[in-house]
């Protein structure tokens, strides 16, 4: 693999920003590290779902459903096995359960997808509720020595390994099928790709990642049960938060979930009885506004620049 | 494009926050209060938490504050809606601690965000009197959280304490011991009727009938139909709120004819009583209070008049007993909060509930277990270490 100079300058840029970033606990432990644990958390989630959602243009609404698998493998297995081996545990296993739903719906076209990443996190929650009535399992505790910039290190951790990812990828002969595939799928199968192989081995990245990412963050709730573990409405932050950035990208979603942190948190330490509503209206005027996001505004900027340039 | 809009949004939220972040006052008290607005605890907030904290400090200030060496001080409440979601009130409660510098922080709503919350609680010192965290792991969250509290009792002590009373009407003669047992499928009814059934076993029951239902199902008719074939003595239902009306319905229709009717959470809420009115009568619940009593007489009616709705007969008095707990903590060792931790550790607090103190595992150990719809009003039918119990009556019909 040969870098080019602007490759080279990435990678060393990419570096740095990660140091300065891990840097963070040492300046604050209080209201800002815990802001810095949503970022990167949001960072690993929104990332992960672009980098199959953008090429693909596959709406997923299943980070709910990793997510949620990924406390309670944290939760089910803490006092048995060291952390480490849970956040991989939990990696395996979300990677395992996307292939198993790509297998299923991949195939289909797009809003048959949409629909069943919707109801995965339904659908795995009453699995999970399942196996506790029918074991007469009591609440999970995830009491651990664990503390928030342990948990900051951790989630900057994956996000380095996500960006890493979909950096190579980007570079590979998988993610040049996949910009096919979202161009026209039936180009791409005429031109010989395995779309639906193409597919499935994307989405498994995300779901790796949700999964480590509820792992990571489950001794931050201590206590699991499954309302809590599968809440739907952060597959919609995930997808707002990325298309917010730009999903087309590998840079997009940060640059989404960085503002959006902030404004849900002036949001709500503002308008504490509005929040659901205020929030709701950012929504709309994100989505009105800005509907490629900030890359899209990014290069209708540059865009102009350079046809003032020619005139 | 258009961007006005959203600049204007967001020249207000920095305008907003600036106001917010000045309003902080010397002179005042800051209690922080994070619980559900919105969400799916947001019902139960919305009846048990929210009216007892304003009613709290409506009083404390009325009163001209509370006495902090000498000085009255006014109390300055900052809330947030943490929207049921565990997440947000990590978030909230360090916001709370750390940029609005709040004195004292109440204890959010449910065993989840309680929990949730209890890591910034013992990191930055606060005390942590929690009320809507019923479990029976308090020893060891006690020990990782010394600043920790409970109030409301353990998910044990609530399931032995039904069948101590259908042990007791059955031991009377008053039925036969056949029970049909049915849970809802989520965690604190999965627990509740874990910790049920060897304890019905063990007294001598038969369980005839038992199932689960999935939180939120529609219809309960085959439940009650499936208990009413196996002609039980007595229907116990471990739910939660929708499904405790739900099964209260169905049994209505059903005409369902048991000596004893239990459902678990939501029972005591006013509008419980409110929707089923005569037919609620002899319908067992969980929690309960003394309704007679002088003290949580004078407290309904002062809830009711500031902020326009009933108290429910449990929790509802007991977050405000957790306030008052508070109040007088501050009162007798000031704002320091590791001095209001000890004194919470060593004190008895004189409360509507009673007297209240915290043994070695922080745990308050006089708490209401079941109680009974009785003339129109929940009254408690059995406690631990609570006066003013009421008999328990049969459940006769449904008209």
């Amino acid at each position: 693999m040969s870098l080019t100079g602007t490759d080279t300058r990435n990678v060393l840029l990419a570096t740095l920003g990660f140091g300065v970033c891990a840097l963070l606990p040492f300046a604050d432990t209080g209201y800002w590290l815990g802001l810095g644990v949503t970022i990167a958390m949001f960072t690993a989630l929104a990332t992960s779902w672009a980098l199959f959602s953008g090429p693909t243009h596959y709406i997923s609404l299943a980070t709910a459903a990793f997510f949620g698998v990924g406390t309670y493998v944290t939760g089910l297995g803490i006092e048995t096995l060291p952390f480490w081996a849970l956040v991989g545990l939990a990696g395996l296993i979300g990677a395992g359960l996307a292939a198993l739903v790509g297998l299923a719906t991949l195939r289909l076209s797009g809003v048959y997808f949409v629909i069943f990443t919707l109801g995965l996190a339904e659908l795995v929650r009453q699995v999970i509720t399942w196996v506790q009535n029918n074991t007469g399992q009591k609440g999970l505790y995830v009491l651990t020595d664990l503390d928030e910039a342990g948990i900051y290190w951790w989630l900057l951790g994956l996000c380095a390994a996500v960006f890493l990812t979909g950096w190579l990828i980007g570079r590979s002969r998988l993610g040049f099928a996949l910009r096919i595939i979202g161009d026209d799928e039936i180009v791409a199968a005429h031109s010989g790709i395995n779309t639906a192989r193409a597919k499935i081995l994307l989405f498994m990245v995300p779901g790796a990642v949700a999964a480590m990412t509820g792992a990571i963050l489950a001794p931050r709730y201590v206590y699991i049960e499954p309302s809590l573990a599968f809440a739907p409405i952060l597959s919609f932050q995930v997808v707002i938060m990325a298309l917010l950035g730009g999903a087309s990208r590998l840079w997009g979603p940060v640059v989404g979930v960085i503002p959006f942190t902030f404004l849900l948190e002036t949001v709500s330490s503002n308008f504490p009885n509005q929040t659901t509503l205020v929030i709701g209206v950012a929504f709309l005027v994100i989505v009105y506004l800005l509907p490629n996001g900030f890359v899209g505004l990014l290069d209708k900027v540059l865009h102009r620049t350079k046809a003032n340039e020619v005139t | 494009m258009n961007r006005r809009p959203f600049l204007k949004l967001v020249s207000a939220l920095t305008i907003a926050s600036a106001l917010a972040a000045n309003a902080a006052n010397a002179d005042t008290i800051r209690i922080g209060a994070v619980a559900p607005k919105t969400g799916p605890l947001a019902g139960g907030a919305t009846v048990t938490q929210w009216p007892s904290i304003y009613l709290w400090v409506e009083q404390v200030n009325a009163a001209g504050g509370l006495t902090v060496d000498g000085e009255k001080m006014l109390i300055e409440l900052i809330e947030y809606d943490d929207q049921t979601n565990p997440g947000e009130t990590i978030k909230a409660v360090q916001r709370l601690a750390t940029q609005d510098d709040a004195h004292f922080i109440i204890a959010p709503y449910g065993t989840g965000l309680n929990l949730a919350a209890a890591p910034l609680f013992d990191r930055y010192g606060y005390p942590q009197i929690a009320v809507s965290a019923i479990t029976d792991q308090q020893p060891e969250l006690a020990a990782q959280f010394p600043n920790m509290f409970f109030t409301l009792g353990t998910t044990t002590a609530l399931a032995a304490d039904v069948v101590a009373v259908l042990s007791d009407m059955r031991d009377a003669g008053q039925m036969g011991d056949k029970v049909a047992m049915v849970n809802v499928a989520d965690a604190f009814g999965i627990e509740l009727a874990t910790a049920a059934r060897p304890l019905f076993e063990a007294a001598g029951f038969e369980i005839v009938y038992e199932t689960s239902y999935p939180l939120g199902t529609q219809d309960l008719s085959p439940v009650i139909k499936g208990a009413a074939a196996a002609a039980p003595d007595a229907f116990v239902a471990w739910s939660y709120p929708p499904d405790t009306f739900g099964l209260t319905e169905q049994a209505m229709i059903e005409n369902l004819d048991v000596k004893a009717f239990y459902t678990a959470v939501a029972t005591p809420f006013p509008s419980y009583g409110a929707r089923f009115g005569a037919a609620a009568e002899g319908v067992l619940g969980a929690g309960g209070v003394n309704p007679d009593s002088p003290a949580f007489m004078e407290y309904a009616a002062a809830h009711e008049a500031v902020t326009g709705a009933k108290p429910d007969y449990w929790a509802s008095a007991t977050t405000y007993a957790s306030l008052e707990i508070l109040a007088q903590s501050i009162e007798a060792v000031g704002l320091d909060r590791a001095a209001v931790t000890a004194h919470l550790k060593q004190s008895s607090f004189d409360t509507i509930l009673g007297p209240i103190s915290f043994d070695e595992n922080n745990s308050n150990a006089d708490f209401w277990t079941v109680g009974q719809w009785q003339g129109g009003v929940f009254k408690g039918v059995a406690s631990r270490g609570r006066d003013g119990t009421s008999p328990v009556i049969l459940k006769d019909g449904w008209e």
